[in-house]
């Protein structure tokens, strides 16, 4: 891409101490949860972080946005650094960069109507000055996502959970974000419910221009939506390709994994496919083993990996992989 | 399929008392079950697939009431006393809940966890009960097994608490296996391991499965034949190839269509099913799933609920109106 990417992450990491088991044994741990991440978003495109519990996904978003604060590494908006900014200059970049949650339920204060849930943003950035002015916008919003605005005075109990994912999608948007990172926005709802929100993120990137980060352990979904796709293994990316590549020519073994343990609903298609079943358990990331992370699961590991780490290298066409193994899955 | 189910259960039906009205969670389930089978009860929240998993092993809490027959063996489980529950309950029939971290207590070691219900049901007793614990935490495809028993459950990943409460329902080599969403909490990597465990038990035990979950893709991979339910009711139910290949109720085809799927081709966009699942408290007349559904052909479906018609081998259908003919069932209902 020639322009100017308009989120840029380099070497990402947020690390957090952690007090080690025993009383004076280890009291110096770290558990690295984001360990050199490195990406980018370009304007009007959605980019998919997936990978499994504990991988470093959703601290991935909340360190970009400085909700956690990162122990290392870049990122920038537009060419400003994030990453540089006092705290007090944090809040005019949120104004660009917002968030969606994954619990409906959790993030909306149950004392507040909704109207003033969706408005808080336009107050604290001064937007919409004047009462008029304001619920005229608040009331486009709720319109925007589908709500119906002569409801901006109920509260969010009266919701159900799409209604309320609705609302903090209308809340991410008060603001005309560029980009929004949506942290596992359709984990906690049902399945006819998921669709409908599946396809509010894609009208509104079509009528908006809007990029997303779409974190998400689903890649079902987050290959529906996404236009190239970051996977994500203790802390570390090991794999981006666009969509199509991702799904179609996988190079590295955990995505292949991956991908294979996908229940597909498709009864005949789930009898024919070969799955690949990956032994024991994701190691600590206290305590990530030498070499490449994933090597202690890998079922093609050999030599090289308990001793180097691989590093994210070019497969052509924007295809990256940490892998030692070359396409052709020789050493 | 041949031979006797090992659990039939007809007419389900369970009432809750709320503050805000007697809510009517199920409403006249029947299916059967067969030794090596596996069902699968499909269903979004509020469909009452859990409470009528809870209702068949009597575990339902006192503001509920259950009807109907829960028949194990022939042996009906809604007539049966709480001492003769706690007998056939681990013994003959289990249940592997969704939330493995909640389920274990914290404060006793796996082992003595694993033990007690070996002990309790008079499987083996002592030493020969730790052999028994290890031999199915082995099983269940836990490592180290011997060496874990003294493990208190925080020392677990969620998998391998699973794995743990998949060994603990097996302990008593039952003959039918309840599990309520028992991989949702888990990593697909995981989930494809736990599957892959009962599969194997199922075929070396003869075990009897049903297997309740949201999630189509689960059902495909592990189900010979599945049941829809909506608002507590089974709207289809069918063999698994043919409720993916040829549904035949409005709800069916919907929730098959909101599914995105994984693949190279260019997605296309998810069809939805407008509005959202009533109320157990004011369900609507009629079919429950009126309201929402795009084939409102036939006036019958406002007012009368629609029985389950034969439409196949095995294939079985609540709706008036005929989805692949394109007209309305029975004699008096008109082509709207």
């Amino acid at each position: 891409m020639a322009e100017q990417p308009l989120l840029s992450v380099t070497d990402l990491r947020v690390h957090f101490p952690v007090a080690g088991g025993g009383l004076r044994r280890r009291q110096n741990a770290v558990v690295r949860a984001v360990d050199g991440v490195s990406f980018t978003v370009a304007a009007g495109e959605t980019l998919g972080l997936v990978g499994e519990s504990g991988c470093g996904k959703s601290t991935t978003g909340l360190g970009l946005l400085r909700l956690v604060e990162p122990t290392g590494g870049r990122v920038s908006v537009r060419g400003t650094e994030v990453t540089a900014l006092r705290r007090r200059d944090l809040r005019a970049m949120r104004r660009h960069l917002t968030m969606i949650f994954q619990d409906p339920y959790a993030s909306l204060d149950p004392r507040m109507t909704i109207g003033s849930v969706v408005a808080e943003p336009l107050a604290v950035h001064g937007l919409h000055r004047g009462s008029r002015a304001r619920r005229h916008r608040v009331g486009e919003l709720l319109e925007l996502v589908g709500l119906d605005p002569d409801h901006a005075h109920r509260h969010p109990h009266e919701f159900s959970g799409g209604q309320r994912q609705r609302v903090g999608i209308a809340r991410a948007l008060a603001c005309e974000p560029d980009l929004i990172v949506a942290d596992e926005p359709i984990a906690a709802l049902d399945v006819s419910i998921q669709a409908q929100i599946i396809n509010l993120l894609e009208d509104l990137r079509d009528e908006l221009g809007l990029a997303y980060l779409f974190i998400a352990h689903d890649l079902a979904a987050v290959g529906h939506l996404s236009d190239r796709i970051a996977v994500m293994y203790l802390g570390r990316i090991v794999e981006v390709a666009d969509r199509a590549t991702l799904f179609a020519r996988p190079a590295h073994p955990y995505t292949r994994a991956l991908l294979s343990a996908v229940p597909l609903p498709d009864p005949v298609a789930e009898r024919a496919r070969e799955r690949i079943i990956l032994r024991g358990a994701v190691p600590s990331p206290a305590d990530p083993p030498s070499g490449c992370n994933f090597r202690t699961r890998c079922p093609a590991a050999f030599d090289r990996c308990a001793v180097d780490d691989p590093v994210l290298t070019a497969r052509g066409d924007g295809h990256l992989a940490a892998c030692h193994l070359s396409d052709d899955g020789t050493g | 399929m041949a031979g006797d189910p090992v659990l039939s259960v007809r007419d389900l039906t369970v009432r809750i008392g709320t503050r805000r009205g007697v809510a009517r969670v199920v409403n006249g389930v029947s299916y059967d079950v067969h030794p090596g089978e596996t069902l699968a009860i499909v269903g979004e929240s509020g469909s009452g697939k859990s409470v009528g998993a809870l209702a068949v092993l009597g575990l339902l809490d006192e503001a509920a009431t259950a009807t109907g027959q829960v028949l194990l063996d022939g042996v009906d489980l809604l007539a049966a006393g709480e001492r003769q529950l706690r007998r056939i309950r681990g013994n003959e029939i289990a249940m592997v809940f969704q939330d493995p971290m909640t389920s274990l207590n914290p404060v006793k070691t796996i082992g003595s966890q694993l033990v007690e219900p070996i002990e309790l049901h008079g499987v083996a007793t002592g030493a020969a009960a730790r052999d028994r614990a290890v031999e199915l935490l082995e099983q269940v495809g836990l490592p180290d097994a011997r060496d874990r028993l003294g493990d208190y459950p925080h020392r677990f990943s969620g998998g391998m608490r699973q794995r743990v409460m998949i060994a603990m329902a097996l302990a008593c080599e039952p003959k039918v296996l309840l599990a309520d969403e028992a991989t949702t909490a888990l990593d697909v990597t995981t989930q494809a391991q736990i599957l892959e465990v009962v599969a194997g038990l199922q075929r070396r035990l003869g075990l009897a499965v049903v297997w309740i979950t949201h999630d189509l893709g689960v059902v495909a991979g592990i189900a010979d034949r599945v049941a829809v339910m909506y608002a507590g009711r089974i709207l289809e139910q069918a063999p698994v190839d043919e409720l993916y290949a040829a549904p035949r109720h409005p709800y069916t085809m919907g929730l098959l269509a909101a599914v995105p799927r994984v693949g190279a081709d260019r997605p296309r966009r998810l069809t939805t099913i407008p509005g959202q699942p009533p109320d157990p408290t004011a369900l609507p007349p009629g079919c429950a799933f009126h309201p929402r559904c795009g084939y409102r052909h036939d006036p019958r479906a406002a007012t009368e609920v629609p029985p389950l018609r034969t439409v196949g081998p095995d294939h079985r259908v609540a709706c008036f109106y005929d989805v692949v003919g394109g007209t309305a069932t029975g004699t008096d209902g008109g082509d709207g």
